[in-house]
């Protein structure tokens, strides 16, 4: 491959994951409505278009005609930066996820993925952390005591289940061998999904992937009923809609890591059976890992619209004095069962 | 005294471990959740659909004209004083002669005033009316830009020759029975005795003067 057709690739790419992740998380606005209506016996938004399917169009010009307000008592810079890093950070993590096998055109590779970091685990998890910046700037330059108790829910709340996650990660590392998303994608061929290895591990990482990206039952940073809108109380215009949307983005790419590291990732049982050309079969991954994520973004809101939101100390309970010590003896326990299956090598 | 058999004794046990793990609750609530995603909704789309009214609805009143067109209403007050809310005022005049056409007594109301902010639509004023003159009908009241606008007159209220308003739900062989013996209940219940008997401390005002030169 040449210098300048692997710039067109590695631009295309670029650019298919940025759209891609943008209309899903747009229709996941959508869809968050649509769902919340029909689990509570409503119709949700049917106007604009048939059955509403443009409302997010509209949904985005309401966004851009608002007013844009910047408080006076507010630090402006900060007050700019914090929707900027929330929506930087929710875009870069797209990067390192496999869409798919690779491939060939003209006896050429194309690997449907942007780049296979060795250390594709540790960038996710450094990039995510990263996303409780945007909040916590925003909350603190606000000047706004809800939105720096929102801001500050959302630090401990992130940095508590980081912990969590990192270990159950750690049981999966363990088991895979790899720190590459690709290389743990394509190990889970088959049926050797990961989640038949690491069942508490992946519960774990699902209850903290809904507490990364704020979503109910753990969404106390916004928490209207006590905190207005918590982060976000001074925020209006598309600074808002930032914030609201780097959420939506946040859960695509929740998805598709839970999909990844548990569910197969582009893996389906049996297809090897019927399709046999390489092409066709990375295409059909597309399709497969996209049914997942669909599936797990309709798990988060479907849990969103069933479980009241948890209360601060019973969340910072579930954290510390459950989730990480289950991970703990998760580590423990696949330790044991690897060492004595022989499966050390 | 047990009403119904839906109550249940609260229990504040100890939570076993299965409840304590809360994931089997979790999952029962997420499949009663699930379980309305299907379900028929009740939603009415408004502009197109609309919510079929009673036939008894009690909206905007209507006074009505006899069989050849005459006003019914006899200015009698006997509405304005059943009205709870206070809200019908009238003024009478003398029937001249020459104006048989118009109403059908030899007093009429010059001037009739409902005050729609006023108006709670019980239906005190249909049942107290000897003439069979005021109803509330299935309309629905028209919003207004100030308050003035909804103290509605004689050329809202009454209906236009042109297009009668049905009364056939209202006036069904029923009710006409019913309205019949009523008048006398009504005098017993309703007189002006109990009114003006009130609780002296509290004074409020009746509507007597209004009436007065009727």
């Amino acid at each position: 491959m040449t210098l300048q057709s692997l710039l067109i690739y590695k631009g295309i790419m670029v650019l298919a994951v940025f759209a891609i992740t943008l209309l899903v998380a747009t229709y996941s606005t959508y869809a968050e409505r649509k769902i919340a209506a029909f689990l509570q016996d409503r119709i949700g938004p049917d106007r604009a278009g048939p059955f509403g399917i443009l409302q997010p169009l509209a949904d985005a010009v309401k966004m851009f005609m608002k007013e844009e307000m910047i408080p006076s008592v507010s630090n402006k810079a900060l007050f700019i930066l914090g929707p900027s890093i929330a929506m930087l950070t929710a875009c870069l993590t797209g990067v390192v996820i496999p869409w798919g096998k690779s491939l060939w055109i003209g006896g050429t590779e194309y690997p449907l993925q942007i780049t296979d970091l060795n250390i594709g685990i540790l960038y996710l998890f450094g990039v995510i952390s990263l996303g409780v910046y945007g909040i916590m700037i925003g909350g603190w330059a606000s000047n706004n005591k809800y939105s720096l108790l929102g801001g500050i829910r959302a630090s401990s709340q992130m940095i508590s289940y980081e912990v969590a996650m990192g270990l159950s990660i750690i049981a999966l590392v363990m088991t895979t061998g790899s720190l590459s998303l690709r290389e743990i994608a394509a190990q889970q061929s088959g049926w050797h999904w990961n989640v038949v290895y690491q069942p508490l591990g992946c519960l774990i990482f699902i209850i903290c992937a809904f507490a990364e990206t704020n979503r109910a039952p753990f969404d106390l940073p916004e928490c209207e009923t006590e905190l207005v809108g918590g982060y976000h109380t001074e925020y209006s215009s598309m600074k808002l809609g930032f914030f609201l949307f780097a959420e939506y983005i946040n859960m695509f790419i929740s998805s598709a890591v839970i999909s990844t590291f548990y569910f197969g990732g582009y893996n389906m049982p049996f297809i090897g059976r019927w399709v046999h050309d390489p092409n066709w079969l990375a295409v059909l991954g597309i399709v497969f890992l996209f049914v997942k994520i669909s599936f797990f973004i309709f798990f988060f809101m479907w849990v969103r619209w069933t479980l009241p939101r948890f209360r601060y100390d019973q969340l910072m309970n579930l954290g510390w004095k459950i989730l990480i010590p289950l991970s703990i003896l998760n580590i423990v326990i696949t330790g044991f069962v690897m060492y004595f299956t022989g499966s050390l090598n | 005294m047990q009403l119904t058999n839906r109550s249940k004794v609260v229990s504040k046990k100890e939570m076993t471990f299965v409840e304590r793990m809360y994931l089997p609750a979790i999952f029962s609530g997420m499949m009663i959740t699930f379980s309305h995603f299907f379900r028929k909704k009740p939603t009415i789309k408004y502009p197109e659909q609309t919510r079929e009214f009673s036939g008894v609805f009690r909206g905007q009143h209507v006074l009505k004209r006899d069989e050849n067109g005459a006003e019914r209403c006899t200015a009698c007050g006997l509405c304005a004083v059943a009205c709870p809310a206070e809200a019908i005022t009238m003024t009478a005049a003398e029937r001249e002669p020459g104006e048989e056409h118009l109403y059908r007594e030899e007093k009429y109301a010059a001037k009739y005033e409902i005050n729609m902010l006023r108006c709670i639509f019980c239906g005190d004023c249909e049942e107290a009316c000897p003439k069979e003159a005021i109803f509330l009908t299935d309309r629905k009241v028209d919003t207004m830009y100030n308050r003035g606008a909804l103290v509605f007159g004689k050329d809202i209220l009454v209906e236009s020759l042109e297009n009668p308003i049905d009364l056939s739900k209202r006036q069904t062989p029923e009710v006409k029975e019913f309205k019949k013996q009523k008048g006398y209940q009504h005098n017993e219940t309703h007189d002006l005795n109990t009114r003006t008997e009130m609780d002296p401390k509290n004074p409020r005002p009746v509507q007597k003067k209004k009436l007065g030169n009727s």
